[in-house]
């Protein structure tokens, strides 16, 4: 019985609901940054998938750690430690990776780096622990008033800047020598998406860790696109995705004594593979119709 | 008929290797040239001087009077074919709509009007019934179909399009020139066409730009594709044989068949 003892001691570990609704109200910061953090992420997923970017993500947060966690150690702002280096990484990637071959070299040259980085900030820092751990797994109830307002200020300006660019990155994203024949500025799209993108991951790192970016960046995206092929439903259905995620992950954490990124990671992962295992039957019902003449 | 492109004395290459040089060539509106040349002569080259996206070493390329400049909506362009991948969230019709109004800040706003002006782009190829299919789930003749019907999408003048037939099979190359013919006719077009094989538009160019060995010929087909003609321009014994309407060149040397092998084959 011992075996079902502990097993019992992990799951109230993970699943405890005791006092949720004394929690809830302390909670108020955490579920508003991760419903920002939902939309920001669903939104720009898309575009991460449309221009294969996903590894690139990869790498930026790596980069945003190392900022976060050398403003940790000189008792400098976290947000905009994550945002230097984030931006930094975007930026070079951007601009040093403008082919994609090119770019998945970069990145595999900055990732390792930033991470090493970030890992020497923290071994130097004394600090409060959690701090540490929080920024590589995520962190939950730690979000004070004024970083709050940063991640919601930055979040803005990311789906902002989305809106005001989404036909013309959609064309770019699409066929890039169309765009460029069309009059769009192809160049100053990818260098505008590579800021956004920066933004995003900062304040992602904040709340997921810096491992776990790509569940809130990609994931989601990826799962609408399983579903859907409409430019209409893909954003909204990723959107939707990446809040549910957040949130969810949230609430399920805030009982327990286990950081949210597991939480969201396998509730973005049982979206996804729900949405795969719906377009499977979706593409086995298409390919039983006739292929129509052309 | 008027001239819609102009390049005089042009002069392009890479690197300090010239491509071609000396080309004078006027584009008429309604009028279809033929592209023709081995892989690497410059064909793809030349499309994107008109496009403003690369520069001549000298002479000058004029559109509609003035300059060529990046971004001129009033061509419409069809690059070489790639097919969509998946992940993609675009349909038929959204391709269309990119070509409508991709360039423009925001997000779309759906409007009668703008549904209209797409439904009628679609019907204008054909393409109707796949127009709410995913882009990833099309064939290449389909694709291509909707890509014409992109570039035709903000009333060009001049069409350029590069390798429109690659990978297509003879039905659909058919469907294809035959669609580019019919646009040009209707909207009095000049169009641009490059092709390595001249036979699928055969009956609809009315005069061909052939490339090679850093020179150039321009005629009718019946000026350029003979075997005088073609042995000259490529400095070697090419035979030119016409059978059954179509035009078969053999014996074109190629400078890499490792790489195109095609090039090399009696067409
Ligand atoms: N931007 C560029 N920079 C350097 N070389 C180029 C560039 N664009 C094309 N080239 C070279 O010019 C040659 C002609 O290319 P291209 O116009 O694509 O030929 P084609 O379309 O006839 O096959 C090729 O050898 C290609 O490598
Ligand atoms: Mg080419």
């Amino acid at each position: 019985m011992i075996g079902l003892d502990s097993l019992g001691t992990v799951w109230s570990e993970i699943f405890n609901f005791s006092d949720y609704g004394q929690l809830l109200p302390l909670l108020k910061n955490s579920i508003i940054a991760c419903v920002v953090l939902g939309i920001v992420g669903g939104l720009i997923g898309v575009f991460v998938m449309m221009r294969d970017m996903a590894f690139a993500v990869h790498g930026v947060s790596e980069l945003s750690f190392a900022g976060a966690a050398a403003s940790l150690l000189f008792g400098a702002s976290v947000v905009t430690g994550a945002l230097l280096g984030s931006l930094t990484a975007a930026l070079l990637i951007g601009i040093l990776g403008a082919r994609a071959r090119d770019r998945n070299s970069v990145t595999a040259v900055l990732m390792p780096f930033g991470l090493g980085l970030g890992i020497l900030c923290l071994g130097l820092y004394h600090g409060r622990a959690a701090n540490k751990f929080g920024l590589l797994t995520g962190q939950i109830v730690a979000i004070d008033d004024p970083q709050i307002k940063s991640l919601i200020v930055i979040s803005a300006v990311v789906a902002v800047g989305l809106v005001v660019i989404w036909r013309p990155l959609l064309f770019a994203s699409t066929d890039a020598d169309v765009a460029a024949a069309r009059g769009v500025p192809v160049g100053l799209m990818s260098i505008a998406f590579m800021i956004l993108l920066g933004l995003a991951v900062a304040v992602s790192v904040q709340i997921v860790g810096a491992l776990l970016v790509l569940s809130l960046l990609v994931t989601p995206a990826a799962a609408a696109l399983r579903v859907s092929s409409s430019p209409v439903w893909v954003p909204l259905l990723s959107t939707a995705f990446a809040v549910v995620a957040s949130v969810g992950g949230i609430l399920l954490a805030a009982g327990s004594s286990v950081p949210i990124s597991p939480y969201i990671t396998s509730i973005s992962f049982a979206i996804y593979l729900t949405c795969r295992l719906l377009s499977v039957r979706r593409t086995s019902h298409r390919s039983t119709e006739p292929a129509h003449a052309t | 008929m008027s001239v819609v492109l102009r390049l005089e004395r042009a002069a392009l290459g890479f690197g300090g290797r010239a491509l071609w040089e000396g080309l004078d060539l006027e584009v008429s509106s309604g009028e279809l040239i033929a592209v023709l040349g081995a892989n690497g002569s410059g064909k793809s080259s030349l499309l994107k001087v008109v496009l403003g996206q690369v520069r001549l070493w000298s002479g000058s390329a004029t559109f509609l009077g003035s300059p060529v400049r990046r971004g001129d909506r009033r061509i419409g362009y069809v690059p070489q074919q790639r097919l969509a991948e998946d992940g993609v969230p675009l349909r038929g019709r959204d391709l269309v709509a990119l070509g409508v109004d991709g360039h423009r800040w925001g997000v779309p706003i759906p409007s009668r009007a703008r549904r209209q002006r797409v439904n009628q782009l679609l019907s204008s190829v054909g393409a109707e019934a796949y127009a709410s299919t995913p882009l990833s789930s099309l064939s290449g003749g389909e694709q291509q179909r909707l890509r014409i019907a992109q570039a035709l999408a903000a009333d060009p003048r001049l069409l350029l399009c590069d390798e429109p037939l690659l990978s297509l099979d003879l039905p659909h190359q058919r469907l294809v020139s035959d669609l580019v013919d019919n646009a040009r006719r209707r909207l009095d077009l000049g169009v641009l066409f490059v092709t390595h094989d001249i036979n699928p538009i055969l009956d609809k160019v009315d005069r061909v730009l052939y490339i090679a060995n850093h020179r150039f010929r321009i005629g009718t087909p019946d000026e350029v594709m003979t075997t005088d003609v073609l042995s000259e321009l490529f400095d070697a014994p090419v035979e030119v044989i016409r059978h059954n309407g179509r035009i078969l060149v053999a014996g074109v040397p190629d400078h890499d068949p490792y790489h195109h092998p095609e090039a090399a084959v009696l067409r």
